[in-house]
């Protein structure tokens, strides 16, 4: 059982509305402090910009007493994931957070934590690989990670990337779930800008997430387990059946969760988030922070007599295909927006996932195309937006385009 | 506390190295064990031939995963969270790597354990090369000796290249408690697995780890030769306490170091005419490595 640890004087209040506190935070300080409350009994952890911030919070929140947390400042990224695997399945509550190589350099390690079903929660901030070496934002580094068996969640805000991290420990944990969960948040523009966030009370954000008993602990010395064995191709498919039963599991708890969650505290974003799709006719598909800019033009174009829309998935692992293919049948076309390429494919991750979910639509599927843009933190202008809302319009509109490309 | 029917080849050393750690103490003990030999051939599932509890990581990441598991148990002790038990003796938390995985990949992951001084004791099970994946060499291989990626050949003899002084390094952590060791000596052996166990923080000891599938020796003879390793001199039994250096066996022989050579095929080719200045290099850097720790104990 977690205790409960001294709370920070300003959230010490006893009404309930009143411990809550909005606050100008950048997405790295909010998700410090949803660490804080959640209070893990272990984050091993390796700097890198722009997620560093997050456990240098943690780390003076140990130091000042208000954490219980055991702190593992790694000598890698690597032996991090290693030791937050080491911790998990020694049955404690783990979180930890990197970004880009950080993240490439925990691979082989991720499917080793999804593999062995060890509930880790990681905040990703989202930044592009080397090489060349860019510390800014794309997706590259999470989207190399989408087969590791984690599950990934992304935040279009800092008020989302607090609430995903008090959700995901639930998610993880979930009896009927047990995988490992990245919540994702674009780095420097949700990672470094302030946003007004609220804050849950330090006990409502606890009672939330609850205690944790994990079912097999390696501390459980008197019922020894083995992890991680030698495992021959006579076993090794069912192991993978029960993840990939895991994953479809993951898809109706993040619901329950985020409901429950939307229930007890008023904010809740389910699978995908929509914007004036009702009756949209064309549409723009992108994860995160951009969906914000997105909706101020689509906000323009509805000004201006044009049926646009925008759908933001919120969980990218498991694909919430079907909530996809709800939203977009019976339009007439769609821009994928991806911040990560993939090399040699027809289009960006994002791209080839809804164009294949939009494939089963029994009816009415839309001309899908894919824009990749905002690599390495490149800035996508509003004019650039309108732009690719105007191709959709176009009868021919080009498969795929890197906007604002200098060929 | 290791069942027997696990799947090492017969006369492994490392059967036998696990089998006196795990004897050599009443602790519960918690293993991490490296990717090599031990863990494929102890975990086939749906088997295990560990009675303590046990994980496999990955190749490189013992030392990390178990400082993960370490601090669980510090956090989770404190806060009241430990699984319930029947007596409440400490957890004693245990890493295990071949050569490869401890000297070479998993050097970094070791260094960083050390360094953060988790409680914990890391034994490094040394046959000198990469055997599981059939016999590459390592950092740790001997000079001379003939392995898959540093063949005998017609042009070169064997690996050209010293072994790595990963006890020095390990000790250049100064660390409370490092050794060497050899399945040979049991009693010297269990005798550092406990004292071990016992110090505060991390400790670290290199055993000599028999293989007659790399080392091309007959199996019948592992124990002769993990005997033969120490009074050679090849393989020194020492600890390092709290920083004081003890050599824990002196033989009252020093026995020539072509005893220890000659019984496996790994080394055959330096007993070919032409070859002889090998062995002159063996014997010698033996001597000077013994005349140094027969000083450094006098300090
Ligand atoms: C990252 C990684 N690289 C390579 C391997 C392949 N591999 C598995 S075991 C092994 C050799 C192990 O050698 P050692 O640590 O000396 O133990 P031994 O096999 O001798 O018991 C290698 C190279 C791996 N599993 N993981």
């Amino acid at each position: 059982m977690l205790d409960v640890v001294t709370a920070p004087p300003e959230t010490r209040v006893a009404p309930r509305a009143a411990m809550r506190s909005a606050k100008a935070l950048t997405g790295n300080i909010a998700v410090a402090q949803a660490i804080r409350q959640i209070n893990p009994h272990v984050c091993a952890a390796y700097p890198i910009t722009p997620t560093t911030q997050i456990m240098q919070e943690v780390a003076q929140f140990v130091a000042d007493g208000l954490m219980e947390t055991e702190l593992v400042p790694c000598e890698s990224e690597h032996s991090a994931m290693s030791a937050c695997v080491g911790a998990s399945a020694a049955g404690a509550r783990v979180i930890t957070a990197t970004s880009a190589n950080g993240l490439a350099l925990m691979w082989e390690v991720l499917y080793i934590a999804s593999g062995l079903r060890l509930p880790v929660v990681m905040a990703v901030g989202n930044r592009a690989l080397s090489g060349p070496l860019n510390i800014h934002c794309d997706h590259s580094d999470s989207m190399g990670a989408r087969d590791s068996g984690w599950i990934q969640i992304y935040a279009e805000t800092a008020q989302e990337a607090y609430d995903n991290i008090l959700q995901a420990v639930r998610i993880a944990e979930h009896p009927d779930v047990l995988l490992p969960v990245m919540t994702c948040m674009d780095g420097f523009l949700t990672t470094h800008t302030s946003e007004n966030v609220e804050l849950l009370g330090d006990a409502e954000a606890r009672d939330f997430v609850g205690a944790y008993h994990a079912r097999y602990s390696l501390l459980d010395v008197d019922n020894p387990i083995t992890y991680g064995p030698n495992d021959l191709p006579d076993s090794y498919t069912e192991h993978k059946y029960q993840q990939v039963l895991a994953m479809q599991n993951a898809a109706r708890v993040i619901c329950e969760i985020d409901k429950e969650f939307g229930e007890r505290f008023g904010r809740s974003y389910g699978m995908i988030d929509t914007y004036c799709m009702e009756d949209a006719e064309t549409a723009i598909v992108v994860l995160s922070s951009t969906a914000g800019i997105v909706k101020e033009m689509v906000d323009t174009l509805r000004a201006e007599g044009r049926k646009v829309g925008l759908l933001r998935p919120r969980v990218f692992r498991p694909f919430p295909a079907q909530e996809l293919v709800d939203a977009l049948k019976g339009l007439r076309a769609v821009a994928v927006m991806d911040r990560a390429l993939s090399f040699g494919a027809e289009g960006g991750p994002l791209f080839t996932e809804v164009q294949s979910a939009l494939r089963n639509a029994e009816c009415g599927a839309p001309k899908v195309v894919s824009r990749v843009f905002g690599l390495g933190g490149r800035a996508v202008a509003r004019d650039e937006i309108r732009e690719i809302y105007d191709e959709l319009d176009s009868d021919r509109p080009v498969k795929f385009r890197l906007v604002g490309v200098r060929e | 506390m290791v069942a027997p029917g696990h799947r090492l080849c017969t006369g492994c050393g490392a059967g036998v190295i696990i089998r006196q750690m795990l004897m050599s103490t009443d602790y519960p003990i918690v293993v991490s064990n490296a990717t090599g030999c031990v863990e494929v051939c102890t975990s086939v599932y749906p088997y295990t031939a560990w009675r303590v509890p046990w994980i496999h990581n990955g190749f490189e990441n013992a030392a990390a995963t178990i400082s993960g598991v370490e601090a669980a148990y510090k956090s989770m002790k404190r806060r009241g969270d430990l699984p319930a038990r029947k007596n409440d003796k400490p957890i004693k938390f245990i890493a295990l790597g071949g050569d490869g995985g401890t000297y070479d990949i998993g050097l970094q992951s070791l260094s960083g354990a050390l360094e953060r001084g988790h409680d914990f004791l890391y034994i490094c099970y040394d046959n000198g090369a990469y055997m599981n994946t059939g016999i590459q060499r390592s950092s740790a291989s001997p000079f001379g000796a003939n392995t898959t990626t540093s063949p005998a050949g017609v042009m070169i003899q064997g690996k050209q290249e010293e072994r790595k002084d990963l006890t020095a390094i390990a000790a250049a952590h100064n660390i409370p408690y490092v050794a060497t060791a050899s399945p040979g000596y049991y009693m010297d052996f269990t005798r550092k697995v406990s004292k071990a166990l016992e110090a505060k923080g991390p400790a670290f000891i290199n055993v000599l780890s028999v293989c007659p599938l790399g080392w091309k020796s007959e199996p019948e003879e592992s124990q002769v030769l993990a005997r033969l390793g120490v009074e050679t001199c090849f393989w020194p039994l020492f600890e390092i306490e709290n920083g004081k250096f003890r050599l824990t066996f002196r033989p009252n022989v020093k026995k020539p170091v072509v005893e220890y050579l000659k019984r496996q095929g790994r080394f055959g080719h330096l007993f070919k005419a032409g070859n002889e200045h090998m062995l002159a290099h063996i014997q010698q850097r033996v001597d000077e490595e013994w005349g140094r720790l027969l000083e450094r104990e006098k300090k």
